[in-house]
């Protein structure tokens, strides 16, 4: 369904992603987890038409994302870091909004939506402004909508910052469900290892711009011989006091992005 | 067409749900025309210039669907700001059709608010010449709708944040309004005034709203028509243009 091959994307000096491959499956949930944010969302830039890679081959659906741009657009949703809805309007019309950017025929979105708001408990809402929503409703509701046009990869840019345990829980157990029920391929980035562990049948671990180990949460712990995917995670990257006592390079890093902004 | 269509109404029910704000936005066009339309009354008058009331409200139809229309556009900084504008950037439509949408939704409601403001101005004392002409009237604050709308959405795409609100407001916006001739007559000004009121688009859709309402005007009404659609035209691809660079 992906196919990444030796992607690298550079601001000025700063490798942000520095020479990546990867293949994600048709209705594999794999979840790209890393420390450090600029990987993980310039990767998902480039997979999702917003970004144009420095070198490197990408295929989502067998299409070329920076020259197909429509069609890979309709062929995935995506739930950003950061809320994207429109808080003046209810979450029916968010919904309908969508779909109609979409391009989903009136009927099938008026039932997609119905069966979507009521999974994920949002029905009752349906008529109320997204401005009064909590936290885990409007992030519900960014899934719902990501699910609407039935796409064929869902990409997930940390979607549970900022949630409560049970909020987190419910969300990936609807994802868990739409991934079975309708085969969707879901891509997702975080940095909560237990996340990962329970939902991703595969990982990627980031490091640096750069993917140090690639499998199952259970090859990753028994390649490095631990317990937990987070003692895994720990002894491939090995960055547990990296952000105490910056080093050289890191503050270069820094500096780049700094300056790009 | 459907896409631009909703966009168009999102705009539409945004504005009608701010109830607070059109509220607000009907305080200043109502100061203008109370206190100067009142004010300057007796002065103008004897000056031989008629009556200021009827003179100044086109000039604040105007300021209204100037205002309006500009902050629609940028209301884009909102959008960024709350995030909807990832939204439509990365939904399967063209640029275009989403700056269409909006456009046409920014323009759509100043024209509403410059109704409203016309209805306050009959509420005053204002009285057009010829009530057939109206249709004629809302014909031209469409177009100065679309005009400053096009506008808005250029400054909208460029800035980056609130710091930048301040100086469009003061050496952009409030020049526009006060150098149209919506407060004054453009005939018998010094030279450099003159020349500033000609090139501002609002003078042309000021001068042709005040030719139909109160039958008396400054520039002929094909010229303000033909000058109104050329920067359309401009403000428009040029808001295209500022929109399509958008980088999220």
């Amino acid at each position: 369904m992906i196919r990444v091959h030796n992607l690298v994307k550079r601001f000025g000096d700063f490798a942000a992603v520095d020479n990546i491959s990867f293949d994600v499956a048709k209705g594999e949930i794999f979840a790209f987890l890393g420390s450090n944010g600029a990987v993980k969302t310039t990767t998902i830039r480039m997979l999702t038409t917003l970004l144009q890679p420095t070198s490197g081959a990408i295929e989502v659906d067998g299409l070329n994302p920076a020259q197909h741009k429509s069609e890979v657009r309709k062929r995935f949703g995506i739930v950003f870091q950061d809320p994207s809805l429109d808080q003046d309007l209810t979450a029916w019309e968010n919904m309908e909004l969508h779909g109609v950017l979409y391009h989903v025929p009136r009927k099938v979105r008026r039932e997609r939506t119905e069966t979507l708001l009521k999974l994920f408990e949002l029905w009752e809402k349906r008529d109320t402004l997204v401005k009064v929503f909590s936290g885990g409703m409007r992030r519900r509701l960014e899934i719902a909508r990501g699910f609407l046009h039935t796409p064929k990869i869902l990409f997930l840019d940390e979607p549970t910052l900022g949630l409560d345990p049970q909020s987190r829980n419910q969300l990936w157990t609807h994802v868990k469900n739409l991934n079975q029920q309708e085969g969707v391929t879901v891509f997702l980035t975080t940095h909560y290892m237990d996340e990962a562990d329970r939902v991703a049948q595969r990982i990627a671990v980031i490091d640096h711009g750069r993917i140090v180990a690639t499998g199952s949460p259970w090859e990753l712990k028994k390649q490095t011989s631990k317990e937990s995917l987070e003692e895994a995670f720990l002894a491939l990257t090995g960055t547990t006091i990296r952000d105490e006592s910056a080093g050289s390079v890191d503050q270069m890093r820094q500096f780049a992005k700094m300056w790009r902004r | 067409m459907q896409a631009i269509y909703i966009l168009w109404l999102r705009e539409l029910k945004r504005y009608m749900r701010s109830r607070a704000q059109i509220v607000a936005s009907l305080g200043s066009p109502l100061l203008y025309l109370i206190a100067l339309g009142f004010g300057l009354g007796p002065v103008f008058q004897k000056a031989g210039q008629g009556s200021y009331l009827q003179f100044v409200a086109p000039g604040v139809i105007g300021m209204s669907v100037l205002f309006t229309s500009i902050f629609s556009g940028i209301g884009l900084l909102w959008d960024r700001q709350f995030g909807f504008l990832k939204e439509t950037l990365v939904a399967p439509v063209p640029r275009i059709t989403v700056m269409i949408g909006k456009t046409l939704g920014g323009a759509t409601v100043a024209t509403i608010q410059g109704l409203m403001v016309l209805v306050i101005c009959l509420i005053a004392g204002f009285r057009p010449v010829n009530w057939m002409l109206l249709p004629v009237a809302l014909f031209f604050m469409i177009l100065t709708a679309i005009v400053f709308a096009g506008l808005g959405m250029a400054i909208g795409s460029r800035l980056q944040d609130m710091q930048g609100f301040q100086l469009i407001m003061n050496f952009l916006v409030m020049p526009i309004y006060f150098l149209s001739g919506a407060l004054f007559p453009l005939n018998d000004l010094p030279s450099v005034l003159s020349f500033l009121t000609r090139i501002d688009p609002l003078s042309y859709g000021v001068d042709a709203l005040r030719n139909v309402l109160i039958g008396a005007s400054e520039f002929a009404p094909l010229v303000s028509l033909a000058v109104l659609c050329v920067a359309a035209f401009l403000f428009v691809a040029f808001g295209s243009y500022s929109f399509s660079k958008i980088q999220l």
